[in-house]
């Protein structure tokens, strides 16, 4: 995708979309079905986005969707391929060539109901999954355009599909097995325990999720803004649980508020399913880090997200007053940390990363998106020190340079430091976004529950813990992981309680 | 969500909420504590610590003052009225036969003092209440204390009430007595706690403070909660709220009490002049 073509406004995509659309019906007059390579010629859909500038001051969505006629033309790329490579990529198996054939035949209900066979949160997935290394890295038109930019953009579809369905006001419900007379215990309700929720109910049991906010959806509500998943969204799906008979109990505590065995020896649970999610952030281990202006990005995001602290006139959160901000690290949340620093009205915004951009772990799609709305970012640097003035709040960051050396046993060139580098640069707020430990909670309060060394906790291949009808799903199992990986270690935990129950 | 069943204001700034939450109530020991929102959409998760509990109701008891925009809103409650309410979280109180106990409440800090002296006293302690506060209206739960402590010294800035001076004063006496304690157990304002711990460290005798920082979920997550103690970074939410006085960086965590002052001042203002507005008085 070039940079010029994303510049084009909404309405001039859908005109070109609309217009390659009219060379296909004509094609088709004359009696002939595209070939291979007509398709191949077809130009990628771009998504339209709001202007870089005017969205980096407001919470609206960045992508806006694609019209109808780009989502028809995009799905006319598709080969359909027989083998369908892109599915293999997919953690929990889309039929995406059977969802992509019902766009192309216009049946956007039925493409819906493909894609909730075996995904039942698209306008999530449609959203946040990275497409680029999952079921757009095996595509063939990409592999025969020689640019994995050139994949079918699945998700950008996927996304059209449920934003449809949801416009029209006409949700399919998946249907609810007969009352199977046994109850399971979903402990958190981020993507791992309602993808669990939702196939443990068809099956017709009684399920009731346990989470500790006062909201449903986990990371999908504290961590991602809603400049990129909009909270309206979450609420929808989590309503639709509801609708489907799974009751949340909300601001409950697996672990404190009642004990994970107690649930299952005095509560009447048949099974529990643990997606309790990533835990205790990690911090950097430098002096200065606990001065006042350094937040973990969960922090920083969660007072902005779930308490909604931009809304200054009716939040009671407060969020710090920023000027110059740091943010560390360089995967999606420290993309979204900074986004959302800017959006709180920060001056200026870098993220220091120790490498460099083609190693950054964040999707290439929100690199650029940061740097279009203005985020500095400063590569091959890392922090030594926080410095604090004299009422211990943060004022500049002592930084050091480095280089890349020699790739390392993983193949990412490792960064050296380079020696006598140090500067101090001024920022009175660091936000710390290099990943989580593991919540030693439900380890500490389940004494039986066997977890690894870093505190994840052990499974096998069915999902199942050291704890009898005790199974385990998502970031407290993986680590910190995406919204996709979560929801395939939940769909196969709820194939095994399922077979358990049955 | 959780209703309020009582509501009674123990002083001007001190309010004592009773609250349905059964399983709290069944599940809480001392030493433990609750996040509670007043509003759900918009209020602000601030911990507090549980003051009692009476499981056989599924009531626990919340005594707090008004400090700010969000212990308003909830002063503001009334019975009837629902909060968001998270818990029991934290630690529990390490309980054991150690012999001579002081307990050290400052104001407000007495309320959740209240259960541990209980619990010190079921497990065949001899226990010492030195209770402080500002002037005599803020002696919260001195019935309740008295019932419990063997002896009950009070202590008043102004000398409203009891001995004029400040808790530290009598702490001192008592370290330096013939009956030097075994386990002291501060709970109160940062600044108290601090001088508690510098007065019992000459003395040698072990000192637990019980730590109210900023948190926002209070289950490990957010790490707002942070405090370093003995060189070591430790979240107040899973690792305490309970800790060695001697070894916590008090000046450290006492700024980090303040990151949002001015926030909160402008807030509390705006509280302040929107209850002139509406006649309501304070």
């Amino acid at each position: 995708m070039n940079e010029a073509e994303r510049t084009l406004g909404k309405d001039e995509l859908d005109r070109l979309a609309s217009e390659a659309l009219k060379g296909l019906a004509a094609l088709r007059a004359e009696g002939r079905d595209p070939s291979p390579r007509d398709r191949l010629g077809l130009p990628v859909q771009d998504m339209p986005c709001q202007d870089g500038q005017e969205r980096s001051r407001n919470m609206f969505e960045v992508a806006e969707g694609y019209s109808e006629a780009q989502a028809r033309l995009e799905a006319e790329r598709c080969l359909l391929c027989k083998n369908a490579p892109c599915v293999q990529g997919c953690p929990v198996r889309v039929d995406i060539p059977g969802f992509i054939t019902k766009i192309r035949e216009g049946d956007y209900p039925a493409a819906a109901r493909v894609i909730k066979r075996t995904n039942l949160l698209p306008s999530v997935c449609g959203r946040v999954c990275p497409q680029e290394s999952q079921c757009q890295a095996n595509c063939t038109a990409g592999k025969s355009l020689k640019s994995v930019d050139s994949a079918v953009q699945i998700g950008r579809l996927e996304r059209w599909v449920a934003d449809t369905e949801r416009a029209c006001g006409a949700c399919d419900l998946p249907d609810v097995g007969n009352a199977s007379g046994k109850r399971v215990a979903v402990v958190g309700s981020g993507p791992a325990g309602l993808t669990t929720a939702i196939d443990l109910r068809r099956e017709g049991h009684e399920v009731v999720v346990y989470e500790a906010f006062q909201k449903a959806g986990g990371v999908m509500v504290y961590g991602i803004p809603e400049f990129r998943l909009p909270k309206s969204l979450i609420a929808m799906e989590s309503k639709l649980l509801e609708e489907m008979g799974v009751r949340y109990e909300l601001n409950f505590l697996v672990g404190r508020t009642r004990k994970l065995g107690a649930l299952l020896a005095e509560d009447g649970f048949d099974a529990v399913f643990v997606g309790a999610g990533a835990g205790l952030p990690k911090f950097m281990e430098i002096p200065g880090e606990n001065l006042v202006g350094v937040f973990s990005a969960n922090e920083y995001l969660t007072r902005a997200n779930l308490m909604k602290a931009y809304d200054r006139e009716r939040a009671a959160t407060p969020i710090y007053p920023s000027r110059r901000v740091a943010v560390l690290g360089g995967g999606n949340v420290a993309m979204d940390s900074a986004r959302m620093a800017l959006r709180l009205g920060a001056e200026e915004v870098h993220v220091l990363y120790r490498r460099t951009r083609e190693e950054m772990p964040a999707r290439a799609e929100e690199v650029g998106h940061a740097m279009e709305e203005g985020i500095v970012f400063d590569f091959l640097t890392s922090p030594t020190r926080v410095i604090g003035d004299k009422e211990g709040r943060a004022e500049a960051l002592e930084i050091l340079s480095y280089a890349l050396g020699e790739a390392d046993a993983s193949g990412r060139r490792s960064p050296v430091a380079i020696r006598g580098s140090e500067r101090v640069e001024s920022f009175d707020t660091v936000i710390v976004a290099i990943g989580n430990e593991s919540n030693p909670l439900l380890a500490r309060t389940s004494p039986d529950l066997k977890v690894d060394r870093r505190g994840h906790i052990l499974v096998d291949e069915k999902q199942r813990t050291s704890i009898d009808r005790v199974y385990a799903g998502g970031d407290i199992v993986l680590g910190a992981a995406t919204v996709i990986l979560a929801m395939g270690e939940g769909r196969r935990a709820a194939a095994a309680i399922n077979e358990l129950l049955a | 969500m959780t209703s309020i069943v009582s509501k009674s204001r123990l002083s001007d700034e001190v309010f004592r909420l009773e609250v349905e939450a059964p399983m709290v109530a069944r599940e809480r020991k001392a030493g433990q504590f609750v996040i509670v929102q007043a509003d759900e959409d918009f209020g602000e998760r601030i911990p507090l610590t549980i003051a009692d509990a009476d499981p056989a109701r599924g009531r626990i008891v919340l005594v707090f003052q008004t400090v700010g925009a969000s212990t308003h809103a909830l002063a503001a409650k009334e019975i009837g009225d629902r909060i968001t309410l998270l818990g029991p979280l934290g630690n529990p109180t390490h309980i054991e036969r150690f012999g001579k106990a002081v307990c050290v409440g400052g104001g407000i800090g007495l309320a959740p003092l209240h259960p541990i002296v209980g619990a010190l006293k079921a497990a065949g302690n001899e226990v010492t209440v030195i209770a402080g506060a500002r002037t005599a209206e803020l002696l919260v739960m001195q019935d309740e204390l008295a019932a419990l402590a063997d002896e009950l010294i009070v202590v008043t800035d102004d000398g409203s009430a009891g001995r004029k001076a400040l808790v530290t004063e009598p702490l001192k006496e008592i370290c330096a007595g013939s009956a030097r304690p075994d386990v002291v157990v501060a709970i109160g304002p940062p600044i108290m706690m601090k001088f508690c711990a510098e007065t019992t460290r000459p003395f040698g005798v072990k000192t637990l403070v019980s730590l109210n920082t900023i948190m926002i979920d209070g289950t490990g997550m957010c790490g707002g909660c942070r405090v370093a103690v003995g060189g070591e970074t430790k979240f107040v939410c899973v690792d305490g709220p309970e800790f060695d006085g001697h070894l916590v960086d008090w000046d450290g965590m006492m700024s980090r009490l303040r990151s949002y002052k001015k926030q909160e001042e402008e807030a509390h203002h705006k509280c302040h002049l929107e209850d002139k507005i509406a006649g309501v008085v304070r």
